[in-house]
Formats: structure tokens, C-alpha cells, sequence
């Protein structure tokens, strides 16, 4: 995989890090090139990088100023954003064979509706569905994973069917429990801390989400496909266990 | 054997220079809010500089030692004592097993670091001692320090071990400290220096004069993740949707009500606001002193100065851990 010169933008975000724009939208074209782009600096990381992040669209990428202007040996000093802008275009602009890591398809078991999901009656009777289609629609998708933020482990996910976008509930609920499964507009996601939220509860899943001593760290990753899978309230375990996939 | 906690005060965690690495699984960063007055307190006992510290917030902190150490206190002076009497700050100290220290109220800046020869023996989580409260890990057990616990120290350095056999058997405290004032003040008016945000060009240029001519208040909401600040309200030209994206310490963005938020230390991964700006790395750890109805002052740099700007900073910080060298060694 390539990525032409005329496809890539780069800005800064303040004076040690700075964006890499891949495109507008928000679509699984772009997603390739963003999960690529991360890949490839990780591969081959330049004096001086600290971390790269990924989103929609972009690449953030965290960087060392002081060790990124004292890595040089060129006489005449460029700004540590020059130098690491110019190390990024070349290593975009070389043709490497597509990392082809096989796309993990993560399995997320989900009790749906009861105290597990009490908002999931709401959701049906707003688009005039049955529960059972609510539950239906919801787990007959594969969603891609374009980027986890807001929590360590939530997934930003594409992809859920716009017979269920629903809207934020208008008063957010003070404590979600984790695992909580929601509807915020046409996104669908998964709580994995317990924390404050406006999203509709449909369901619960037992998995944990955040793993700290596990590396890496969390259940989903970027470029993930998640697969919700119905499941009783009975099989739902009374203590929680860790599972997670490879 | 350590340190025993007999009063918490308000809030204070065990932090060090951030958990790096992890921010794509939504993991924050974290760190001390002044990495300045840590790297320092940390350089003044012979730690390695992004070693873990108590960063103690305001007033209120007690602790009482268990054991003969040696530590130092930076940041912002809450008026420490040790066994009632003042304690002097930006430089190594002696702490006689049995005496307690007390950080009495803040006279000046918000946060004040101590720093102990040896660090503070915590687990490593995710490669950080940093304390990310909402995730309930790192620092002392994910939280803030509580009375009753007990913490103790890791294996002093060379320098350290020295600085306890001299300090030991002379005088409490050395003759020497850090000038600390080339690199912060704890003034309650600053002038903060920002370069552009990525969406700068969107918003109502006569807003924009406002923001980098009209000072802005910090508000009560402000803590380790952000402060939200009052004063002119700055509007975008036309509404639009942004996809969230990186976000990183400094950063300053504006939600639909127009005023502005600073995210701090423990700030969110990503973020979805228009961006008005930024500041700049070497004015963070003066931003780090400040709280509630203190003043900033915007002032707009290019990229270039803002990086010569840390790159001198960073130069300076060479020159203390050259002079404490040259210090281990007379």
C-alpha cells in the first residue's frame, strides 16, 4: 500500500505533536490508510517519537521536540516540526508491502434489555419496532472499530443501521455500570468504566473492556470488527470473569 | 520504615512525567501538572528526573516519617514545616525519622511536589507511577493518598546516598538551592503563550482579537483534566460538525457556549471541539500553578519560537543536573 503525496496533510497540534489528515469522512478507504499510516511509523519509528494515535480520519503523532532537534546532524538547524513533517512524507512515499494483519473479529456476548438494558423498551417504541427486532438489527452487524477515546478500551465504531439511531437521553444518567452497552445517535458503543452518560442502555455484557495488566491494555483495538452476540440473563455470570479473544 | 499519612488534604496523588504510549487504547496520559518542579525535586534528591512524586494540592497534607530520608520540596510554597518549623523549599532536606511535615496553606502557585531519595516504591502500571484516579489505577493503589497509608522509599542513588551521609551528620539542609525563578513564577496574572489551533481560521476574527487581547478568568471547574475559563465569549464564523481526533496537554478548545477549556494533565485522548489554540510546551508548567480566579493572558508565537522556546528551557534544566554533579563531587 502506497499513499500518494496529494492524499496527505500535516499540521500541527501545538509544538510536539501534529496531525496527519488522510481524508474527510468518515469510511473504511480512509480507515485503511490511517491503521496503515500508524503501522508504518511504528515500524519504523524516528528519533525522538513517542506515540501515534489514531482517529477517524487522522493520525496524531506525539513527538520529543528537544530529542528531535538534537537527533539531527545537519549544520543548519530546521524546526523540529520540519524535520519530523519531512521523516514522515518520505516514510509515507515508500512503497512497503500492505501489512496484511488479519482483521480480528472480537466476539462481544450481550444480555439485552431488563435491568441490563433499560432503555431498551424506549429505543423499540421509538421506531415502532418489537424488542426482539431492536435486538435483531442491532447484533446482525459486523462494526468496524475506527478509534478508541473518551475511555480507555471505548470503541468509536462504524456501521449500525439507521433504523435504531436514537437520540441522547436528555438528561444523562449519573452512573452507567461498565460493560453497558448504548445508543447515542447512529453510534453504537460500549461503556468500560462506570462513568456518567447520555447514551440509551440496551444491554450489558460481562467482558471487561479495560485490561491494565494486560498488554495491550484493552479488549478492542483499532481496526477491530465487533460481533454482539444475544445472550440470557441466566448466562450472564454472577462474578465477572475475564475472557478476552485473540 | 516509610512514610505514614496523618492528614490527605484536599487531593494528593503520586504522579510522575505521564504514561506515554497508551493513548490509542484511550489510556490518558497523566503526569504531574508542573513536570518542571517535579524534574527538579526529583534532580535535587539524585533521582532520575520522570521518577514518581507527591504532587499536593493546595493545603491540608500531613506526613509523618518512619524512617531517616532525604527529600525536596518544589512547586508551590503551602507553607511546609517540618516538627513546626519552616522548611526550605528547591533544595535537598534531611527528614529525621519520627518528624512530621506539614503543608499549612498555599501562599503562592497551587501545587507543591515532594520528591524522596529513591522515588516512591509503587508498582509500575502500564509503565507509569502516574495516579489515574478515574480508572482507579497507578500511584497508590488508583487514588488519592488517605490517612493511614504507608508508603516507603526505593533504593537511593549515589548522589542520594551521599546527600543522606552528609546531610546526616552536618547541618538539616544544604547551603545551596535551585533558582527556581528562571523557570516559574506563581504569579496570579500570566501571560501564557499559545500558537495557532488547527481550527483558528474558523472562528469570528473579531473574536479572536478578544481572545488574545481580553484576559480570562479560571473558573471553579477547573482540576487535572481541564480548566474552563470566563471572559469573552469566542464564536465559530458557521457551525460544523468535527470528527474527534488527538488532542494533547495545552490544548485549548471552544464548545458552542464560547468559552474556552484548557485540557490538562489527566485530559481525554481525543476530542471533538474546535480548536482555538494551543500552548506551548515550555509555559505548561506555569499554566500547571494556577486555579480558580487567576487570570491568563493569551499571547500568539509561531511553531519556531515555541519550540526554541523548550529547546532553551530544556537547556537550562541541563545546567542544574550539571551543577548538582559538580555539587556530588565538592
Amino acid at each position: 500500500m502506497t499513499i500518494v503525496k496529494e492524499d496527505i496533510q500535516i499540521r500541527p497540534l501545538g509544538d510536539a505533536a501534529l496531525v496527519i489528515q488522510l481524508g474527510e469522512g468518515i469510511n473504511e478507504a480512509i480507515h485503511k490508510k490511517v491503521i496503515h499510516t500508524m503501522n508504518q511509523l511504528e515500524a519504523h519509528p524516528f528519533e525522538g517519537l513517542i506515540e501515534t494515535v489514531p482517529a477517524y480520519n487522522s493520525v496524531t503523532v506525539y513527538y520529543n521536540p528537544v530529542e528531535v532537534y538534537f537527533s539531527t546532524k545537519n549544520k543548519v538547524k530546521e524546526t523540529p516540526y520540519m524535520i519530523v513533517k519531512k521523516i514522515i512524507l518520505d516514510l509515507l512515499n515508500k512503497s512497503f508491502s500492505a501489512t496484511t494483519k488479519r482483521e480480528r473479529i472480537v466476539n462481544i456476548p450481550v444480555v439485552y434489555g431488563g435491568k441490563m438494558g433499560p432503555d431498551l423498551e424506549y429505543v423499540a417504541h421509538y421506531h415502532g419496532l418489537t424488542i426482539d427486532e431492536v435486538i435483531h438489527i442491532h447484533s446482525n452487524t459486523q462494526y468496524l472499530v475506527y478509534m478508541l477515546g473518551f475511555a480507555p478500551g471505548f470503541p468509536f465504531m462504524g456501521g449500525m443501521d439507521k433504523q435504531i439511531a436514537t437520540p441522547r437521553k436528555d438528561t444523562p444518567r449519573l452512573s452507567i455500570p461498565p460493560g453497558s452497552v448504548g445508543i447515542a445517535g447512529s453510534q453504537t458503543g460500549i461503556y468500560p468504566l462506570e462513568t456518567p452518560g447520555g447514551w440509551q442502555i440496551i444491554g450489558r455484557t460481562p467482558l471487561r473492556l479495560f485490561l491494565p495488566e494486560q498488554s495491550p491494555p484493552t479488549l478492542i483495538q483499532p481496526g477491530d470488527r465487533i460481533q454482539f452476540t444475544p445472550i440470557s440473563q441466566e448466562d450472564y455470570p454472577e462474578t465477572l470473569e475475564v475472557t478476552s479473544w485473540a | 520504615m516509610g512514610i505514614k499519612v496523618l492528614h490527605s488534604g484536599i487531593q494528593t496523588t503520586i504522579q510522575d512525567l505521564g504514561r506515554y504510549g497508551m493513548q490509542k487504547f484511550g489510556v490518558i496520559v497523566g503526569g504531574a501538572m508542573d513536570t518542571i518542579s517535579l524534574r527538579l525535586a526529583n534532580l535535587l534528591v539524585g533521582n532520575a528526573q520522570h521518577e514518581g512524586a507527591l504532587e499536593i494540592t493546595l493545603f491540608g497534607t500531613s506526613l509523618c516519617f518512619e524512617s531517616d530520608e532525604v527529600i525536596a520540596i518544589t512547586g508551590a510554597n503551602l507553607q511546609p514545616t517540618i516538627d513546626g518549623e519552616k522548611a526550605s523549599m528547591w533544595r535537598p532536606l534531611f527528614v529525621r525519622k519520627g518528624s512530621v511535615i506539614k503543608f499549612h496553606a498555599a501562599i503562592s502557585g497551587c501545587r507543591a511536589y515532594v520528591s524522596f531519595s529513591g522515588g516512591i516504591q509503587v508498582p509500575m502500571v502500564m509503565k507509569s507511577k502516574s495516579t489515574y484516579l478515574r480508572a482507579g489505577i497507578g500511584g497508590f493503589e488508583g487514588r488519592n493518598l488517605q490517612k493511614n497509608d504507608l508508603f516507603v522509599c526505593g533504593e537511593r542513588s549515589l548522589f542520594g546516598e551521599e546527600l543522606l551521609c552528609r546531610l546526616q551528620n552536618e547541618s538539616s539542609h544544604v547551603s545551596w538551592s535551585v533558582n527556581y525563578s528562571a523557570f516559574v513564577n506563581f504569579n496570579k496574572k500570566k501571560t501564557i503563550r499559545m500558537i495557532r489551533g488547527s481550527e483558528y481560521e474558523r472562528f469570528d476574527q473579531s473574536n479572536i482579537q478578544k481572545f488574545l487581547s481580553m484576559p480570562y478568568t479560571i473558573s471553579p471547574y477547573a482540576d487535572r483534566m481541564g480548566y474552563r475559563l470566563i471572559g469573552e465569549p469566542i464564536h465559530l464564523k458557521e457551525p460544523f460538525e468535527l470528527l474527534s481526533e488527538g488532542v494533547t496537554y495545552g490544548t485549548v478548545q471552544v464548545p458552542s457556549n464560547g468559552q474556552p477549556i484548557i485540557l490538562m494533565a489527566d485530559r481525554q485522548t481525543t476530542g471533538g471541539y474546535p480548536k482555538i489554540g494551543q500552548v506551548i510546551s515550555a509555559d505548561l508548567p506555569l499554566l500547571g500553578q494556577m486555579q480558580a480566579t487567576d487570570q491568563v493572558h493569551f499571547q500568539e508565537v509561531t511553531l519556531e519560537e515555541a519550540q526554541l522556546a523548550l529547546i532553551e528551557q530544556e537547556k537550562m534544566i541541563n545546567m542544574v543536573k550539571c551543577s548538582l554533579r559538580i555539587k556530588q563531587h565538592t
